[in-house]
């Protein structure tokens, strides 16, 4: 199915659901209880929809969001890949312990990913292995400053519907 | 092309990982796959690792104002729901006026992140990045149009980097075995 059909089969409930519990679920004894009471919606029938949303992969997960810099230390690295390289070394990078995220984009540096350790040692030593597995000089993007750090966003289902 | 090592002040926070003991660690590697769907979540994770009900719902609590834990929530799969455009906007600003910069454009609709990061010579001239999301192409193209002409004349120079195939993305992965593995090294 397309996204767009995805998003024509959800119902009001289940838009609510979204715009609202993607920013946070209560953290208390019975938390789908409490979100169910909040949609006038009963306990089981709440527990459904999110098993719904999870298998349709609309919800990827109902689950934790952490703070990466209070719960260990990342950086986003880019590498320039020729052509004939390319799969070989995504693959090498994918391998890496920490990778958590691997693009391909459009640029000299095409392949953008971020790495994760426990601390800042441990980043340091993937790096440098890394770096020397790959024969290729590692572009490091630490982030100095975050303005902004919240990653939920108003979700617009007019345009989702109409797009 | 010579890469330094840079260390953020930010990075100092890192640091704080070193508050969660084992039990922390134990329940994050437990729940990394989402939260059982029953009414009881709590103690059908506590099962798992021989923690009771109580315990993980108090820990979850304390890593949320420790700020390890930024909220648990039902994450959506923002491509799954038809953002299949992503760009990620780079962009070479004054640094006198990047911290208001930065702040305006974090409230802009479509901005999921926007951080500072390093310059790395004239190769790589771009100190600040904004992630932006739209259907299209032409919805992030214009998105960024729009903020070129918010940033007047302390932006030189921006491009958008957008992305071809996902090779890889999970949620983050800070478990025991990772630990360990990392020790090992």
């Amino acid at each position: 199915m397309t996204s767009d059909g995805l998003v024509a089969c959800l119902d009001d409930v289940d838009r609510r659901l979204l715009d609202r519990y993607q920013r946070g679920l209560p953290l208390v004894e019975r938390p789908y209880a409490a979100m169910a009471e909040s949609l006038g919606v009963t306990e089981q029938a709440l527990i459904e929809r999110l098993t719904r949303l999870t298998e349709m992969g609309i919800i990827g997960r109902v689950g934790a969001v952490f703070n990466h810099r209070q719960a260990g230390a990342s950086e986003l690295v880019a590498v320039s890949v020729p052509d004939h390289r390319r799969e070989a070394v995504a693959a090498i990078i994918s391998a890496c312990p920490g990778v958590n995220h691997n693009y391909w984009r459009e640029h000299r540096y095409n392949l953008w990913f971020v790495v994760t350790a426990p601390d800042d040692t441990s980043l340091e030593l993937r790096l440098t292995r890394l770096e020397a597995q790959l024969h290729t000089p590692l572009l490091r993007l630490p982030m100095v400053q975050s303005f902004h750090i919240d990653l939920a966003f108003a979700l617009p289902w007019t345009e989702l519907e109409d797009a | 092309m010579s890469i330094s090592i840079y260390r953020s002040e930010d990075r100092t926070a890192a640091s704080a990982g070193r508050r969660l003991d084992d039990a922390d660690l134990a329940l994050i590697e437990a729940t990394q796959d989402g939260l059982p769907l029953v009414a009881d979540p709590w103690t059908a994770v506590g099962e798992r690792i021989g923690m009771c009900g109580e315990e993980v719902l108090a820990r979850f609590q304390r890593l949320l104002l420790t700020g390890v834990l930024r909220r648990m929530a039902a994450v959506p799969n923002h491509y799954r729901l038809g953002y299949l455009a992503n760009g990620m906007t780079v962009w070479d600003i004054d640094d006198a006026r990047i911290a208001d910069i930065g702040r305006r454009l974090a409230q802009w609709p479509g901005v999921s992140h926007c951080y500072r990061r390093p310059r790395r010579g004239p190769d790589w001239p771009y100190n600040l990045f904004v992630m932006l999301h739209g259907h299209q192409r032409e919805e992030v193209e214009r998105q960024a149009e729009q903020l070129r002409e918010l940033m007047g004349d302390a932006c030189r120079d921006h491009q958008i980097l957008f992305s071809t195939r996902i090779l890889k993305k999970t949620g983050l992965r800070l478990t025991r075995r990772q630990r360990e593995a990392s020790c090992s090294e």
